[in-house]
C-alpha cells in the first residue's frame, strides 16, 4: 500500500511539470525562431519558469523520498 | 540497499553541541570560499596579476551582466549579496560531488547500537542549510523593501485598508513571503538531495562507469540550481522595491 502511495506521488507529480516544461521550451524555441537576436534575455526567462515549474515536481519528489526513507 | 537518511548524521558532540557531517563539509566550503575572496582582494590591488584573478574576474563579469538584465542600474548595491549566495550555492553543490563525499564512512555509536555513517555529506542535501539560505534571502529582501520604499510604503503593501479586496489582497501578500521561504529552501534541498540519491542508486546497480553521465548531469544541475537561487532572489528584490500605485 505505502508502495503504491510513493509511486502515486512520483508518478502524478512528474507528470504536469514535465507538460508544463514541454509547453515553456516549445514556446521559447517559438519565440526564438520568431525573434533571434533575443536569445539571452529569452534563454533567461526560460530557465527561470522552468525552475518554478520544475518546483512543483521536486516537492513530489521531496514528499516521495519521505515516505520511503522515513 | 544503501542505506539513506534524509536527515544528516551526528558525527560527533562538541561541548554538546551536535557537530553533523553536512556541517563538516560546509565549514570545508566555507574556509575555502573566504580563502579564494581574500586571495581575489589581494591580486586585485597588483599592478601586475596572474592568471587566477583573470579567470575569476571574467566569471564575476559574466555574472554582473546577468543580474544587470533584471536589477539595472541598482545591481551595484545588490551585487555583493547575489554573488555570495551564487557561488556560495555553487561551491556546496559541487563539492558534495567529490570523489570520497558519501563514500568515506566512520563507525559511530549511538544508543549503544554500531552505526556506519558517511563522514562528509553535500551541504544542500541538508535542509537546515537550505532552510537558512532562503530565510537570509526572504530577510534581505523585506530590508531591502523597507529601505527603498520607506517603512509606511512597505506596510501598505501588506495592510492596506482602503477597500476590503486590498485588504485581502494584502493578506495574500503575506501568505506569499512565507511561501517564498519553503519554495526557495524545497527547491534548492530537493535537487540536491535527489541528485545524491540517483547516483548512490545508480552507483549500486552498475558499478562501473554507468554513473559517469549523472555526475555530468548533477555538475549542471548545481550550476542552474545555484543560478536559479541568487536569480529568483534578484527578481523578488526587483520586485519588492518597485512602489506599488
Amino acid at each position: 500500500m505505502k508502495s503504491i502511495a510513493i509511486a502515486l506521488t512520483m508518478a502524478l507529480g512528474a507528470m504536469f511539470p514535465a507538460l508544463a516544461i514541454g509547453m515553456i521550451g516549445s514556446k521559447a524555441m517559438e519565440a526564438l525562431g520568431r525573434n533571434p537576436e533575443a536569445e539571452s534575455s529569452v534563454r533567461t526567462a526560460m530557465i527561470l519558469a522552468i525552475a518554478f515549474a520544475e518546483a512543483v515536481a521536486i516537492y513530489a519528489l521531496v514528499v516521495a523520498l519521505i515516505l520511503k526513507f522515513t | 540497499m544503501p542505506e539513506i537518511s534524509i536527515k544528516p548524521e551526528i558525527v560527533f558532540h562538541l561541548l554538546g553541541f551536535p557537530i553533523t557531517n553536512s556541517l563538516l563539509l560546509t565549514t570545508i566550503v566555507v574556509l575555502i570560499f573566504a580563502f579564494i575572496g581574500f586571495k581575489y582582494y589581494l591580486q586585485s590591488k597588483k599592478v601586475k596579476k596572474n592568471y587566477f584573478f583573470y579567470f575569476f574576474h571574467f566569471t564575476v563579469k559574466a555574472i554582473y551582466s546577468l543580474f544587470y538584465s533584471v536589477l539595472g542600474e541598482k545591481t551595484k548595491i545588490f551585487f555583493p549579496l547575489l554573488f555570495s549566495f551564487f557561488t556560495f550555492i555553487l561551491l556546496q553543490n559541487w563539492f558534495g560531488l567529490f570523489p570520497g563525499i558519501g563514500s568515506i564512512l566512520i563507525k559511530v555509536y549511538e544508543h549503544e547500537k554500531e552505526l556506519e555513517i558517511p563522514l562528509f555529506r553535500g551541504g544542500n542535501a541538508d535542509l537546515n542549510t537550505t532552510f537558512v539560505l532562503a530565510i537570509i534571502s526572504v530577510v534581505m529582501i523585506q530590508i531591502f523593501g523597507i529601505k527603498y520604499l520607506g517603512f509606511k510604503g512597505y506596510i501598505k503593501k501588506y495592510i492596506n485598508l482602503t477597500n476590503p479586496i486590498n485588504f485581502f489582497l494584502g493578506i495574500l501578500e503575506i501568505l506569499s513571503e512565507f511561501s517564498k521561504i519553503l519554495s526557495f529552501s524545497f527547491r534548492l534541498f530537493g535537487n540536491i538531495f535527489a541528485g545524491e540519491v540517483l547516483l548512490t542508486i545508480v552507483a549500486f546497480l552498475v558499478p562501473v562507469l554507468a554513473s559517469f553521465p549523472f555526475i555530468i548531469l548533477e555538475v549542471f544541475v548545481g550550476f542552474i540550481q545555484a543560478l536559479v537561487f541568487s536569480m529568483l532572489t534578484a527578481v523578488f528584490i526587483s520586485g519588492a522595491i518597485a512602489s506599488h500605485h
